[in-house]
């Protein structure tokens, strides 16, 4: 075993052992053998005018590089309201970081920068975030307790967010199943990163401050289909009111996963729905692959709390030459330190996720907990490669860290003897400022501590390619406390029944009458995702059009153009409306709609009539279209050798279309030239 | 009885009695908007009395109406006990020895429920506890003097301090740190540079603009720079340390006597007027920005004049002033007057009357200027000097709330209005300075392309 260990076969058979399968290759079955309970947090910006404690404006972005001044922080934990330090405060504040704010005078005051206590709640958000709690069938709370939940990674500058409970206890219907919501709160946004790197964090504050809405569900859904759908029918429901932020970043979801014997862990900021069923399924075999080494772990350490790591510094020129990746003047000014890990062998390229083993769960936490950038650690069991036997392109741009694993010049033999090690274990070298070296230590020996326990509470940033990386330790419900600075908001009956009079239609309803009126079914996501259900409806009502065609109009043809076309100006949905409207009046046959769309999508303001004389439209009698369709006949017969029927009709169909449309239907027209054929004698 | 409903009154107390459901006990509440569960909290008393706080499971507070329970039952109790972690504060004999007195201002801090406030925590296991960096930079102890919030000190607080610290620096003490609440922290600043003079070590004020509960609070960094400066600055004076940017920088190092509050929030609200600041703090170094203080000393001598008649005033003037408030002070039987005029130092002609009358009463009156920037010129202008002749004594470019714990100290020492003179007018630690320097005015004027580069370029 000594010499013929190999890291790749180690990392497929541990792939194998974890019971890894693609996820397209995954049933429900796979999931319920997991145990796999996902559940939501949904945030979603409001649409107002003003942020929710001052009354900077909401929804203006700048370039990060556009800023006025910089401001500089730090973040230190402070106690809870039950009079404890939370984990994530007391890790957050060993990373020591130095946060720097960039404020733009247009969208940042004292108050952002925390230089000024809170004005009183943006009224028009709290109506917004009642809305959406009825919506959700929750019980809604009798009085607004603004809360301070602690955020030391400076993403808030006051180092809390406030945020308050709305509702509890409601719930969302699935196709086959109703969803639990534990609550929905309201909060203010927080600062976008510019960057994080060493110890340099730096935000700007534009985002700060929007008002927010949470929504929580209970861990319910039990497959990562059923996950994205419930993310869907909750974007669905808050884009419903028509009051919330649309656009890039408008929604983000932070999604929990846990399977049997596993920990909730929490995936944040993924900002598209539709990752989330393969990042859940990702992270349920990651926490089943850790579940795994407990279990390797704990056969060869009965008793865990015997087993320790040693460590010692070594001289890069000594017992390893520096690796070429490494920048040389840097190197010298590191400190390298070489780790054995007992029994370890076997479990650094034990697979984690796609692509990933327990080595990356290690060098992750140095990145963010000892603020050392990849790539800061190498250790003795380096592979890399994917199943079909290749070095996946995007370990090797992406991860400093797998370059690493080519281990250049590193001897672990000498590392080894160093040690004395015995057969079974692994060893690592890490390197970083000299500062930085005690946490890194440490946070290495609390890893593989943990390792013997199975999954960390932690929260996961998600990559593109469906794996995700360690962002910092779950928060518990120890970083909340009462917010000081604000007094509580009683939400009366009176004012709840009002909003309750102009709460939009439910969505599921929604979707039961759309298919009612047969509308595609494909067109669901795009219409409900922008709430273009009140327009089918209201065209179809008061135009007295038929849904079917509406609807997919909107949800087929405008969503094709809206992929193709970029409008001149701003495009709104009404313009759908007056454009019906408009080919009525003029007793215009409906097939024109798709001719003129593209037009009037693309100049927002280009009135219908110069829309038709863009699209050459010219009025046109049924008698005279009907009238040349012999003529047109003849003509085929002219320049055609084809005896065929359907050529024949298709080649008139062709002729007839553009001069036909907007003055006739067009199947009619169709009917009548198929008819007519031969029909001479009519 | 009360702590088993801490802070409900009326109708909310009522209904707590009636399902005996006490405060901290862990309660289903059964409401016309559904069921609630969670910890009953206390409720601060300043709330209404119409709605129960209760935490949730997921450490989120929420009120329920009184109005909508239906039925509550309690099924488990869960009392809080705060608790700031507490460390035995390592001492060395190499590190400076550092009194730490409180006033009642916040340095670590926890939450009060009934109030809504925060409770500080002070000894000096507490304080290692919230920020153990102090124990790389002295040997802390600390005493409570009295805990009184910032706008409640007054001379015999003023006093008691003073004497306190005589009595530390008689025993050896290598820096004080004073904790005090910063909205009247430069009244005490003024009071102690009258009281203790000589000082052979630092005398250092500070306070925190973000109360120690957040995370942001410049708290603890102020205690780290002040520490700091009491146990390394070669300043024997009275100063004010706090921020000079609202940046986490540097702390400015203000004299007693020049330093005043400019803004309602800031952290960086502190300002030398109408001077420099003596030097800058950082973690690990102090700069000094001039040099004519006084230095630290190894001895053990200080002056301490712990005096203070209270029957003083400031007033501040505004056109259209009716001359009866100054009468009224006067017949109220008060000592002095310190006026914050307009300008150079002005107040309008039918005030005259009445400062006669003051005059005639033996009412010290002195006059400052509400510009805070700049001398008091009373010269200049013929009313002025009409003004002088009623017996209103031009206090230089004393600052006006200066001016006026300096008249209360005066007073307290002679009823002599002559040597009452002579006191206010010969300067002490700074308070008159002979000239002002050009850069002891700058007010910045936000928007003007050169400023708007300095202030990109540097951390405001
Ligand atoms: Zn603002």
């Amino acid at each position: 075993m000594k010499n013929n260990f190999s890291p790749e076969h180690n990392y497929i058979n541990t792939k194998k052992i974890t019971g890894y399968v693609e996820k397209k290759e995954a049933t429900r079955e796979t999931y319920s053998d997991l145990g796999f309970k996902c559940g939501h947090e949904i945030h979603q910006q409001l649409k107002t005018k003003k942020k929710l404690f001052c009354r900077c404006p909401a929804g203006i972005y700048h370039d990060p590089d556009d800023f006025n001044a910089e401001i500089l922080r730090h973040m230190r934990p402070t106690l809870s309201e039950l009079g404890e330090y939370d984990g994530t405060a007391l890790m957050e504040f060993k990373t020591k970081k130095n946060i720097t704010y960039r404020i733009n005078n247009q969208t940042a005051c004292t108050y952002d920068i925390d230089d000024t206590p809170p004005f009183p709640l943006n009224r028009e958000a709290l109506d917004i975030a009642i809305e959406v709690a009825l919506l959700l069938k929750t019980n809604v709370v009798g009085e607004l307790h603004i809360t301070r939940k602690q955020y030391l990674d400076g993403s808030i500058p006051t180092g809390f967010q406030r945020t308050a409970i709305v509702g509890i206890e409601g719930e969302i219907p699935l196709k086959n199943k109703k969803v639990r919501i534990i609550q929905l709160s309201i909060e203010e946004e927080s600062c976008r990163e510019v960057s994080d790197i060493g110890h340099e964090r730096i935000y700007t504050t534009d985002r700060l401050g929007i008002p927010l809405i949470e929504t929580v569900t209970y861990p319910d859904l039990l497959t990562p289909d059923e996950a994205a759908e419930a993310a869907h029918y909750i974007r669905f429901l808050t884009r419903s009111t028509g009051k919330v932020q649309t656009g890039i970043g408008a929604a983000r979801e932070d999604v929990n996963v846990s399977i049997d014997g596993g920990t909730r862990v929490e995936i944040k900021g993924v900002a598209h729905i539709a990752r989330i069923p393969l990042l859940t399924h990702n992270e349920a075999f990651r926490q089943k692959a850790l579940l795994e080494i407990k279990k390797t772990l704990n056969e060869r350490f009965p008793n865990p709390a015997k087993w320790k790591m040693t460590h010692k510094p070594v001289s890069p020129n000594h017992i390893i030459e520096i690796p070429t990746f490494i920048d040389k003047k840097k190197a010298n000014r590191y400190h390298w330190v070489a780790v054995n890990l007992p029994g370890f062998k076997g479990i650094l390229s034990f697979f984690t996720q796609p692509g990933k083993s327990f080595a990356n769960e290690l060098s992750d936490r140095l990145k963010v907990i000892a603020c050392i950038e990849k790539p800061n650690m190498i250790h003795s069991e380096p592979w890399y490669m994917n199943k079909k036997g290749n070095t996946p392109a995007n370990l090797r741009q992406e991860e400093g860290f797998n370059q690493a694993l080519n281990g250049h010049g590193v001897d672990f033999a000498a590392v080894r003897k160093l040690f004395k090690s015995g057969d079974n274990d692994a060893q690592l070298i890490l390197w970083g400022p000299e500062d930085d070296i005690a946490t890194a230590i440490e946070t290495i020996e609390e890893r593989c501590k943990w390792a013997f326990e199975g999954v960390p509470n932690e929260t996961r940033k998600s990559i593109a390619d469906g794996t995700t990386i360690f962002e910092r330790v779950l928060p518990g419900p120890n970083r909340m406390y009462p917010d000081t600075d604000s007094p509580p908001i009683p939400i009366e009956e009176d004012h709840i029944q009002g909003i309750r009079k102009i709460l939009p239609r439910e969505v599921s309803d929604c979707m039961k009458q759309m298919k009612k009126w047969q509308i595609p079914g494909d067109t669901f996501c795009y219409l409900l995702k922008r709430n273009l259900f009140p327009l089918v409806e209201k065209i179809v009502e008061d135009f007295n059009q038929s849904p079917k065609f509406i609807g997919s109009l909107i949800g087929h043809h405008l969503k094709y153009i809206e992929g193709q076309i970029t409008p001149s100006s701003p495009f709104t949905y009404d313009r759908i409306y007056h454009l019906v409207d408009f080919i009525i009046k003029k007793k215009l046959k409906r097939d024109i709609l798709k001719q003129m769309l593209p037009v009037v999508y693309q100049y927002p303001n280009m009135d219908f009539e110069s829309v038709l004389t863009t699209i050459e439209y010219k009025p046109k009698s049924e008698e005279d279209i009907l009238d040349s369709i012999p003529v047109l006949k003849e003509k085929f017969s002219d320049i055609s050798n084809s005896e065929n029927e359907s050529a024949m009709i298709r080649w008139v169909m062709g002729q007839l279309r553009p001069p036909a449309l907007g003055n006739m239907r067009l199947s009619e027209l169709h009917t009548k030239v198929a008819a007519g054929n031969g029909g001479n004698d009519e | 009885m009360s702590d088993m409903f801490k802070g409900y009154k009326g109708k909310a107390l009522e209904i707590l009695k009636k399902f005996k459901v006490r405060v901290w006990s862990e309660a289903k509440i059964e409401t016309t908007r559904g069921e609630f569960e969670g910890i009953i909290l206390p409720r601060s008393e300043n709330d209404d009395a119409k709605h129960l706080v209760l935490k949730l499971d997921t450490g989120y507070n929420i009120g329920i109406a009184i109005d909508s329970i239906i039925e509550m039952k309690e099924y488990g109790y869960k009392e809080a006990k705060y608790k700031i972690p507490e460390k035995e504060f390592p001492t060395s004999p190499e590190k400076p020895n550092i009194k730490l007195f409180g006033t009642g201002g916040t340095i670590a801090s926890r939450l009060d429920y009934r109030t809504g406030a925060v409770i500080p925590a002070f000894s000096p296991g507490e304080l290692y506890g919230a920020v153990p960096e102090l124990a790389d930079i002295c040997n802390l102890s600390t005493e409570k003097l009295f805990a009184v919030f910032s706008e409640n000190m007054g001379p015999e607080q003023y006093t008691t301090l003073a004497k306190a610290i005589g009595k530390e620096i008689e025993k050896g003490i290598d820096g004080i740190v004073i904790g005090h609440g910063t909205d009247t922290m430069h009244h005490t600043a003024a009071a102690l540079s009258y009281m203790v003079q000589n000082s052979p070590v630092p005398i250092v004020m500070v306070g925190s603009q973000r109360s120690s509960d957040r995370p942001s609070s410049d708290a603890a960094l102020n205690l780290i720079h002040s520490t700091t400066a009491a146990s390394q600055a070669d300043i024997a004076e009275v100063l004010v340390c706090m921020f000079g940017p609202t940046s986490d920088e540097y702390a400015l190092l203000h004299r007693g006597t020049r330093v005043r509050k400019m803004h309602s929030s800031y952290r960086s609200a502190f300002r030398t007027i109408g001077d420099i600041p003596l030097a800058m703090v950082k973690r690990d170094k102090i700069t000094p920005l001039r040099e004519d203080y006084n230095h630290r000393r190894k001895d053990k001598k200080v002056d301490i004049y712990p005096y203070f008649e209270e029957r003083v005033t400031m007033v501040y003037y505004y056109p259209n002033m009716n001359p009866d408030i100054i009468d009224a002070v006067v017949e109220k039987g008060y000592k002095g007057i310190i006026i914050a005029g307009t300008g150079l130092g002005h107040v309008n002609k039918p005030l005259y009357p009445a400062l006669e009358r003051a005059r005639r009463a033996g009412v010290a009156v002195y006059m400052t200027v509400q510009t805070l920037w700049g001398f008091v010129h009373m010269n200049v202008y013929e009313t002025g000097r009409d003004m002088m002749s009623k017996g209103v004594i031009p206090a230089e470019n004393m600052l006006p709330e200066v001016a006026y714990i300096k008249l209360g100290w005066a007073l307290g020492q002679t009823g002599d209005l002559d040597k009452v003179k002579e006191i206010m007018l010969t300067p002490i630690g700074g308070d008159i300075t002979e000239g002002e320097p050009y850069n002891g005015y700058l007010v910045y004027q936000g928007g003007i392309p050169e400023v708007e580069d300095f202030i990109k370029k540097f951390h405001k």
